[in-house]
């Protein structure tokens, strides 16, 4: 079991498992939708004295913050028990191109698991242009966008795309937009 | 407890996130390179069974663990902030190589780098709170 487990899954049993999360949540009471749990941090640590919009009672989002607990430890859970045999397997074009830009994609474990290009993603990274750009001016374009759009994958792409909202189709046209303007003018000009 | 329901969905969630390779940054290239089907199976077949869910749950008038009928919020109309919102997202998600989900379930795994993400995520969220009553909806 744990075995068959630990194969990387295929993507329609990806799929399938958050279509499930989904529901679980939704008989739960609440709903699928993990950016707003930026909303409710920057509540709880003293925002609504600086702005209107995080007034509001954050313990309604306590179930959230609990599941976003529960998906940090699944994290560890699943690398430290059901780690693939093989990092993450991508086509060889995006091996090539990524190549091009000076991304190494690992072939072995002990190169990485293939998560995050770990030229990058480091802590002595934090101290050059590219390193801020992707890690620190990344992440903040993702609390900013998301919390604009009001929702992210989970709750646009997933969770407003199964409920035929055309508000989400707009949004997931943005992610698309942006992350292509990204990968295809901004990373080459940051990468190289 | 009520809330520890939410830990062990949260705990399948991250699971599902790491198995399916969401969370790889060179999975989220591959997507907006066109150059492999993976993630677009993953979302599609998640929004196409999400959607024959949500069908059933009104249809058949379902209900929560509460015993109330399931009642589905509208997203609101603002576009003009889903596709500005959604566009700035996506600048980042393409950096990143994360969405929110992912960046929790990288943090689990021993990524300590991500906690600045993750804070810059946050500061992000608290600049939008700042100015939203001067950007367009």
């Amino acid at each position: 079991m744990i075995e068959f487990l630990s194969q990387p899954w295929h993507w329609s049993v990806s799929g399938l498992s958050i279509a499930f999360v989904m529901f679980l949540l939704i008989y739960l009471g609440q709903r699928f939708g993990v950016s707003s749990s930026f909303k409710a941090m920057c509540s709880i640590g003293g925002a609504g004295y600086v702005a209107d919009y995080f007034k509001y009672d954050w313990k309604s989002h306590d179930w959230l913050l609990v599941f976003i607990l529960g998906t940090i430890i699944g994290g560890g859970i699943a690398v430290t028990f059901l780690g693939s045999p093989d990092p993450v397997q991508i086509s060889s074009a995006t091996i090539q191109d990524l190549s091009n830009l000076g991304i190494q994609t690992p072939r072995t474990n002990a190169e990485g698991l293939g998560f995050l290009p770990k030229e990058i993603f480091n802590f002595e990274m934090l101290g050059s242009i590219k390193g801020i750009l992707l890690m620190v001016v990344g992440g903040f374009l993702v609390g900013f966008g998301t919390r604009y759009a009001g929702g992210c994958t989970s709750g646009h792409a997933i969770s407003g795309l199964s409920n035929l909202q055309l508000p989400s189709l707009v949004a997931v046209i943005g992610f698309f937009i942006g992350g292509l303007i990204t990968t295809f003018i901004l990373l080459p000009l940051i990468l190289a | 407890m009520k809330l520890l329901k939410f830990l062990f969905v949260g705990i399948l969630f991250g699971i599902v996130m790491t198995k399916s390779e969401a969370v790889s940054w060179f999975r989220i290239q591959e997507m907006f390179r066109f150059q492999s089907f993976h993630m677009y199976g993953i979302i599609g077949v998640a929004v196409v069974a999400g959607a024959i869910m949500h069908f059933l749950i009104k249809s058949g008038k379902m209900k929560n663990q509460f015993g109330e009928v399931i009642q589905f919020s509208e997203k609101p109309k603002t576009y003009v902030a889903s596709i500005l919102g959604g566009t700035i997202f996506g600048l980042g998600w393409a950096l990143t190589g994360a969405c929110p989900g992912p960046l929790y379930t990288l943090l689990g795994q021993g990524n300590w780098v991500i906690l600045v993400v993750i804070g810059s995520a946050l500061l992000g969220a608290l600049v939008y709170g700042m100015l939203k009553p001067k950007l367009p909806h």
